[in-house]
Order: C-alpha cells, then structure tokens, then sequence
C-alpha cells in the first residue's frame, strides 16, 4: 500500500493552483555550485513568508558524483522530508533518467534543452532551459561559467513559479555577504534564463508560489550553525577537533563566531579552537581542560566517537566535564558518511569500558541545538560528567527554520567547585575534604581546580580504583562504594534533566495510541499525526530529549494501548533503552525503526502505524 | 625539642615537596627522578599550586602521585597524557606542568601525540623515564631497546631503537636534553633549566628498570649507565634573578672557550662547562649529527643536547587570555544579549 502524505494527495489531475504546497528535487553534480543556487531559492521562499525547508541529500566525494537537495515549500508549515516532490529540475544526466521517473502524475520536469531528450512521459510536463545559448549571451569570463550553470534553473524556476527577482536579488546578495560583483555575475544568469522563459515558454502546470506571513520574525540557520553559537553563548574555553563530515560545519561556526569571546580591553581570547591530530587527541584535551574548570568540547561523527571511548570512560569515572557533540552519520566504519542516522545512541550512552552510563542530550530543533549547546556545560560541571549530545546530519547541515534563540535564562553554573574559601569552609564543617566525598547524599562530591592557593587543595585524578579521598585502592568494598556514589550521581542527572530539559509531550488527543521518538523525527511525524487523525487514528506524542531515560516515559507506556517507538536507525536502540530501564510490561511497544540514511519522511511513518493499526 | 627543620625561599621544608610513598620496585630508576624533582622543587622554592603534574600509563607514569603532594596531578590514559596536557594549559595557561611518561607511552603508543605536543610548543616540562622494556606489564621489549638485546620471554630483538631526542628535535623542540638517572646533579641542573623553558621541554632520562632490564650488556641498566655515560659538559643554572657574587658559580675555573652560556627567553642563563667533547646546543645540525654519531658509536652522551629560542607557545598562537577561565567573570565567557541578537539578524 502506498500512503500520500496529506499533502502529496494534493497533486491532482486538476489545473485547480497549487500554491505554496508542493516540492522539488534539484539534481546535479557534486561540486558543481548547485548549493549556491539552492541556498538561494530556500532563503527566497523564506523570504517570501512561505514555510520551506531544504534538504541536501550529498554523496562522499568533492566532485562529480551526483546530489540532490530538497526544497519543500508548504503553507501549513511543514518541514519533513517529502517522499516524493512535484517537481525535478533535472541537470545530472547521470541520473535524470531516474529523476524523472519517480516524478508523480501530474509533475514538472526542468531540464536542459542541449540535451535533446525525448520526453518520454505523456504524464508529466516538461520544460526546457537552453542552457548553452543562454550562457553565450553573458558576458561572464568563461572560467566562472562552469560555476554559475546552474542559475540558469533558478531563473526558469523563479518564472514559471512566481518568485520575484528582486527577492531573488536580495537572497543572493545575502549569500555573497553583500559583495555586489558576485551576486551581480549571478543574477544576469538568473535574469537571462527568467527573461527567456517569460518570452518563450508557456505555463502548463499548476504550482505556484504567493507570498504569506508565515515566517516574520523567524531565522533560518542550520542545527550545526545552532550549535556551535549556542557553546559560545555556553562559554565554552576550548573547541579541540578532528575534521569529520557532518560535524565539521559546527566547528567552522564556532570559528566564525570566535570573535564574539574577544576581550575588548586586552584583545585576548577567552576562547582557543585547536585542530587536533585525531579524536583521541581531541578527547584528551577537552578532559584537560574540563579538569581545570575551564569548558572544553568536541564535535564528531561515528568513527570519531569511536576513538574517543577510551577517554569517555576515564571522564565519566574521573568525574570531569566535557561536552561531545556526536552529529550522527551511518555507521558502522565509514558507511555512508554523507547520510543522515540516529544509530549511535546505544553506543554513546554506555560509551566507554566497564559500567558506563553517559549523560546524552538529544536536540531536535536548532532553538535546541542552540539551548543545550550552552546548557549542556552547565549540566557537565554540575554532574562533573560528560555530557554528549547526540544530533545528526539532517538537523546539522540542512537549513531549518526556528524562533530567534533565548539567550541563557540562567547565569553560567560550575557545579561543586571549592575555591580557597570554599575549601576552608569545607573543612571546617566536615573535618576534611575529599574529592569524592559524597557529603549531600546526591553522589556529586565537590571538587577542586588546579591553581588552588590551598595546601589541602591538590588531590590525585586518575582511572583506576580509587576511594572518597581520592588514593589509589584496588580495595573491593572501595571499588563497589565508588560504582554505588556514581549510580546515585545516574540518578541525580536523571532528575535534574527531566527537570530542565523535560520530553516534549502532547496527551491532548488522549488517544489510545502513543508514538515515542527522540531527534529530527518530529517534524515526520507531526505531518504523519496529522494525517493519521484525519483518516481517525488519534494518537498521543512523546519525544525524548535526554538520557537517562526519563520516568515520564513509564507513565506515557503506561497509560497508552499501544505505543509505538519510532526512530531513524536501523536496530531501535531507543526501544532498546526503554526495555532495559522500563520495568514494566513491554507487550504493547513496537519498535519502528528506519535507517535508511535519509531524513524520515510522513509517508513512511503512516504507511508503517496504519499497517498495525489496520485502518 | 627537635631541630627546626631546614626549609626553603617560601619556607617550606623539603618533606612537604613529597607525594605519597612509592610503590615502585626498590631501587627502580624512576625513583630516583622522582627525589630529583622533589629536590629541584625545593631548591627552586616553587609553589606547588601554581603546578599540575600529568602522566599516561606505566610504572613510570604513576610517579607523579609520588612527588609534589600539593600539586594537582592527573594520571591520564597510555600514550594520551601529551593532550590532557595540552588542554589543562590551554584551560588554565597561568598553570605550569611537569609530565612523566614512558619509553613505551611516548614512544610507542603514544608517539603521535608526542610529536604533536611538540609541534603546537606547549610550555611544559616533558620526562620521559625511558628503561627500554614495558615495565608495568612486565618485560616486553620497548621501542627504544637495543637492537640484538635479549630478554628471557621475548628472545632477541631485531628492530633498531628509536631516538625520543632525535624524534624531539625532528618534531620541532626546542629544548632537548638526555640524562641518567643515577646523575643526580645532572638531572636536577636539566630540570631547572627546563621548568623555566617557554615550550616543550624534552628530557629523556636513562632510568633503569631493575627488575626486567638491568643487566650490564643492555645499555638501560645501572652498570652500563654508570660506566658508559658521557656527559657532554657540566651544567648550571643561573636564575634571572642571580647576583654576581652574592651567589656562588659551582663550575670551577675554566679557560676561555671552554664554556657555553645560553640565555634563556627568561633571563636565565645555563652555563655549560665542555666535559666531554664540544657541544654547542644552538645548533640544530650539531645536535642531530652528534645524536647519530652516538647512536652509531653505541655511545651514552647527556646533557643539554638542543637548545633553541622558543618560538611562540599554543597560548599565545591562540591569543589566548592569560587566565584561568573559570575564575573568570561571566562577562568575559559569554557574550551579551545585545551580542546575540545582532548574530541573530544575520539569519533573519
Ligand atoms: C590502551 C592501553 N593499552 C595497553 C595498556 C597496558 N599497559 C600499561 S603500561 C604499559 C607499558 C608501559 O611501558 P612504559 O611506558 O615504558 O612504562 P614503564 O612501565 O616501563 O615505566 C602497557 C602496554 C594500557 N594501560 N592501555
Ligand atoms: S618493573 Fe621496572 S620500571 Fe616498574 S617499578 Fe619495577 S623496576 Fe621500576
Ligand atoms: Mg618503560
């Protein structure tokens, strides 16, 4: 069976307008300066008021191989990933063969004239750009001609679906940073192929865009771009990396707003980026500098994360903050290092030898990105832990929107942290201080920093056994009253993160059916609940935020008859967690889970729950 | 009453420039590194907190719980301590920090890192304890042991050592040095010297492992240091802040030419008696080749091997503020509202 999204349906045989509820596939060679011409049509749409979302669906390789990006523009504001689009503009000639092909009933199809391509499909209409004669009659030196082709489809496109130039005019200036000379070069592309259209070619599909007032006063920004200005806002010390598609875009972030941490009266930094010689690297200068107090972090993939482990485990026993940012691609090893996944949640959230168990937050918009991009510090110094926080490639290089950030609602919290004062204090209250003494029961000890201008400050950090004051002991019952404080610690982090960063719950349908997911899901979701309600399957949504898991999940599963825990990896490894932590009966949850690289679409989500769910 | 104890500048005794007791085979050769760098310590009047200690993994490595007790110390992972290092200056640059590695942490496992560290010039005191076996997982033949050595379990070894000095010097360091850790004085006057290096501070100390590889033909042990070791000059240090006259010059008289001054970027000058055979550490050629000829001569040289005016430290490439960010002000770690909301129209 075959489920149109509610909006896919749309599409009809009739010339009824389509307005500002359809999508494209752009398709085109890797490295053939596609990104500039789509980033553009995004920020136009978006521009325009309408509700859009672009996807770039890359291949590993720097030149050549083919991509696609998605752009979705829907009034109702929504944001997943489309099964299928409406429209291709078609300039790979490796693949438009198949492009076009699963182009619905009723399509448009852009491609290039020079081709000469018979238009095998009756069903569909097709439209022609002349390429090659528009590119002739630029002006433009013939070494940047290869590079602005592709503006030829955004000129036609702009015609043919009502975007005014001048709009388009302001994105790419935009895009250009404001320099005139490269937005101009542009744009007599955009305006010979738009002129060319207007003169020569006759409408005959029905999709078209108008302007709305959807998107005033919204930003558009990528989850990676999110994050990395939310660390800064964190007051993260140390950015220490090792370049890795997809988190990489976070760290160049990080790097374009490093001068927001500029001293004005010294000049001086209170923030250093340094490029490791690996992520074992990495990982062992965000501990050095997290053990000093200072806020260190990370952004990774995978294999990365893989080679971090060993640090991970010493963290988490050694008890010293860092954050990590997994932005998750497909693994095992390499896989498909340009697709999206949610397959490390399993491996991050016991990371490490031994009996581990990470602190995992798992952002699902940028305002999230953004939010635990600061707070995440806080929830590391205060837990002495690190904290990873699990995002992926669709929310990190793909342009979303979201409200403009709240800056931090709270100033900034280091935790238990005894200074000279403190120290003194300490001692006089408790006789003596040790670094792992649990005095508040909440299995956080205090701690000290380097630089401590006390001679009971210093103590002795290290990975193996070791007792409340902090020396070395291979004894058992030492052993197992450290591992008892740490689990007490578990159960601290559990309660403050379902305090502060709570799943997102909606019981208003009261509904016999609960879905679960965590991540980037929601926006499949939000359309495939929806359209589930319209066809009468009411459901209720919770979506997870951070690990360990909260109790809220057990009372969701609870008072649901069936739930339903959807994510995009291929084993289900949140399922997995809620039947390792959920004591209760699990009969009535089922696993849904995807993995297939790409965003999660609506379509797959109904075609999934209306198969169990038997309407 | 006892006798008031002898104490220092800051009016410490040298009792309180100690760790906790070792627990290292008697008579192991990092021992005794770790009495020279409590000695230095003292007679330098450092203040222990304004020092971390750092170390990866082996018994060389668990040496820093057994010096400076009122220093912060992180035992780290095997061949990982060159970037907790790395990051615990970079977190805090007013600290200053004396790590111990292994020939095995530094120059198997962690010789990536080693370089590295190197490379970035992190100001730190760098200690390799190099005894030419794994001690700690008892007796495996390290990547500096002699070529043809033979150890019980493992047999022969056919590969050719490396040079932690060469490898140092090739890395970009600029303050190399080689030592025995049965030379006390030496060891002690390289520390000195080293504690007060702008960068990476490289000093790889022969430090025998009397337990698995102190036999007198492997050129790790006691009896082969002690009868082998040529120490290329005598060595002292004269801090900035010396007084003609007021303090004494232990190197006894010597003709003109016979001495090397090197003035350090702070001031302090390291004088260099020629003992051996000339050496002038300024030289980056006559380091390396005088490396090459003693490792072909199978022959022992120590001393200040390389010395060059170091460039800048990762701090300052970094432009990093002078100071621990954690006692900073909020102001300075994170931008203000007003910072936020013009970044945010950017995206608008
Ligand atoms: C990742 C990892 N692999 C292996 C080990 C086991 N291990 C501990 S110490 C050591 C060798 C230490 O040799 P060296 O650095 O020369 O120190 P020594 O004990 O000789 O002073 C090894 C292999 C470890 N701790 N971690
Ligand atoms: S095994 Fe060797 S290196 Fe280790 S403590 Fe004993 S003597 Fe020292
Ligand atoms: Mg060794």
């Amino acid at each position: 069976m075959v489920i149109s999204s509610p909006l896919e349906s749309a599409s009809s045989l009739t010339q009824t307008p389509i307005i500002n509820d359809f999508a494209f596939t752009v398709a085109t060679q890797n490295g053939s300066g596609s990104q500039t011409s789509n980033n553009v049509l995004v920020k136009t749409l978006f521009d325009m008021g309408i509700p859009v979302n672009g996807k770039n669906l890359f291949p590993s390789n720097i030149k050549g191989l083919p991509t696609w990006y998605t752009i979705r523009a829907s009034k109702f504001g929504y944001t997943a990933r489309r099964y299928q689009t409406e429209i291709v503009v078609a300039y790979n000639p490796d693949t438009a063969a198949e492009d076009i092909a699963k182009l619905p009933e009723n399509g448009v199809c852009i491609l290039p004239a020079d081709w000469n391509w018979t238009h095998s499909r009756t069903d569909i209409t097709y439209y022609e750009v002349p390429v090659k004669d528009l590119m002739a009659k630029t002006d433009i030196p013939s070494d940047f001609k290869k590079r602005v082709e592709n503006m030829t489809y955004v000129g036609a496109v702009a015609q043919l679906f009502s975007i005014p130039l001048d709009m388009i005019y302001t994105a790419l200036l935009a895009n250009f940073n404001g320099k005139a000379k490269a937005a101009d070069m542009n744009m007599q592309v955009i305006r010979l192929a738009y002129e060319y259209f207007e003169a020569n070619v006759e409408k005959r599909d029905p999709y078209r865009f108008e302007p709305m007032d959807e998107t005033r006063g919204k930003i558009l920004i990528t989850g990676n771009e999110a994050g990395a200005l939310g660390s800064i806002f964190g007051g993260v010390n140390l950015v220490a990396w090792y370049p890795i598609t997809p988190s990489t875009s976070l760290v160049d972030a990080v790097i374009s707003f490093k001068h927001l941490r500029t001293d004005p009266e010294t000049g001086k930094s209170t923030l250093a980026v340094v490029q490791a010689e690996d992520e074992l690297a990495a990982a062992g200068m965000i501990l050095g500098a997290g053990w000093t107090g200072a806020r260190a972090m990370t952004a990774t993939s995978g294999p990365g994360i893989s080679l971090m482990s060993e640090f991970s485990g010493l963290a988490y026993f050694a008890e010293i903050p860092c954050v990590i940012w997994d932005i998750t691609r497909m693994g095992p090893s390499t896989g498909l290092p340009t697709r999206t996944s949610q397959g490390d949640l399993l491996f991050i959230h016991f990371l490490g030898h031994g009996d581990t168990r990470q602190i995992v937050l798992m952002p699902g918009t940028c305002e999230e990105a953004f939010e635990f991009g600061w707070r995440s510090f806080d929830i590391a110094d205060r837990m002495q832990a690190p904290v990873f926080v699990a995002s992926d490639l669709d929310l990190g290089m793909n342009n979303w929107m979201a409200e403009p950030f709240q800056y931090p609602t709270e100033p900034i919290q280091r935790g238990k942290v005894l200074d000279e004062e403190g120290l003194r204090s300490f001692i006089e209250q408790h006789g003596k201080w040790g670094r792992y003494m649990d005095v508040d029961g909440d299995g956080v000890g205090y701690r000290t920093l380097p630089g401590t201008d006390h001679p009971m400050a210093a103590y002795f950090t290290r990975g193996t056994g070791h007792n409340p004051m902090a020396t070395y002991s291979e004894r058992s019952d030492d052993w197992i009253e450290n591992m008892q404080r740490l689990h007490r610690k578990i159960e601290t982090a559990r309660a403050l993160l379902e305090k502060e960063i709570p799943p997102v719950v909606d019981v208003s349908a009261g509904a016999e059916v609960g879905i679960i997911t965590f991540g980037t899901n929601e926006p499949a979701i939000d359309e495939a609940r929806d359209y589930l309600a319209s066809r009468g399957i009411q459901t209720d949504y919770l979506r997870v935020r951070a690990l360990p898991l909260p109790s809220a999940v057990t009372e969701f599963i609870q008072s649901h008859q069936r739930v339903y825990v959807v994510e995009n990896n291929f084993d289900g490894q949140l399922c997995q967690i809620i039947s390792l932590e959920h004591k209760q009966s699990l009969e009535h949850v089922t696993s849904l889970a995807l993995g297939d690289g790409l965003p999660m679409t609506a379509h797959w989500v109904v075609e999934q729950i209306v198969a169990r769910e038997g309407k | 009453m006892g006798r008031t104890a002898k104490t220092n500048k800051i009016g410490l005794t040298r009792e309180e420039y100690k760790g906790s007791k070792s627990t290292l085979c008697p008579g192991c050769g990092h021992d005794s590194i770790s009495n020279q760098i409590i000695s230095t310590a003292y007679e330098m009047g450092i203040e222990q907190h304004r020092i971390v200690k750092l170390s990866g993994i082996g018994c060389s490595s668990k040496t820093p719980a057994y010096f400076l007790g009122r220093s912060h110390g992180f035992n780290s992972l095997h061949g990982r301590m060159p970037s907790v290092a790395t990051g615990a200056l970079m977190g805090n640059p007013e600290l200053h920090a004396i790590a111990v590695s292994g020939d095995g942490d530094t120059g198997s496992i962690g010789l990536g890192q080693f370089k590295h560290v190197i490379r970035r010039n992190v100001p730190f005191v760098y200690v390799i304890e190099n005894n030419g076996v794994y001690g700690l997982t008892k007796g495996q033949f390290s990547a500096t042991a002699d070529e043809g050595q033979y150890l019980k379990y493992y047999g022969k070894n056919h590969m050719p050592p490396i040079d932690l000095c060469l490898e140092a010097i090739i890395a970009g360091a600029t303050f190399v040095a080689r030592s025995f850790s049965g030379d006390a004085k030496q060891v002690q006057s390289l520390l000195q010297a080293a504690l007060r290096h702008h960068g990476t501070a490289v000093i790889d100390i022969i430090s025998p492992c009397v337990t698995f590889n102190n036999d007198p033909s492997s050129t790790k042990s006691y009896p082969y240091g002690k009868e082998h070791q040529i120490a290329l000059h005598e060595i002292q240090v004269l801090a900035p802040d010396y007084v003609e006259g007021k303090e004494e010059i232990t190197i006894p008289e010597y003709d003109e030419g016979e001495v090397i001054e090197v003035d350090m970027h702070d001031g302090t000058v390291v004088m260099l008696k020629r003992l051996a055979q000339d050496h002038d550490p300024r030289n980056r050629l006559q380091a390396i080749s005088a490396l090459e000829q003693a490792q072909r001569d199978n022959l022992f040289i120590t001393g200040l091997i390389y010395y060059e005016e170091p460039r800048q430290t990762l701090a300052e490439t970094e432009n990093l503020l002078h100071a621990s960010f954690a006692r900073l002000p909020d102001r300075l770690n994170r931008p203000s509202e007003q910072a936020l909301a013009d970044v945010i129209k950017n995206f608008m």
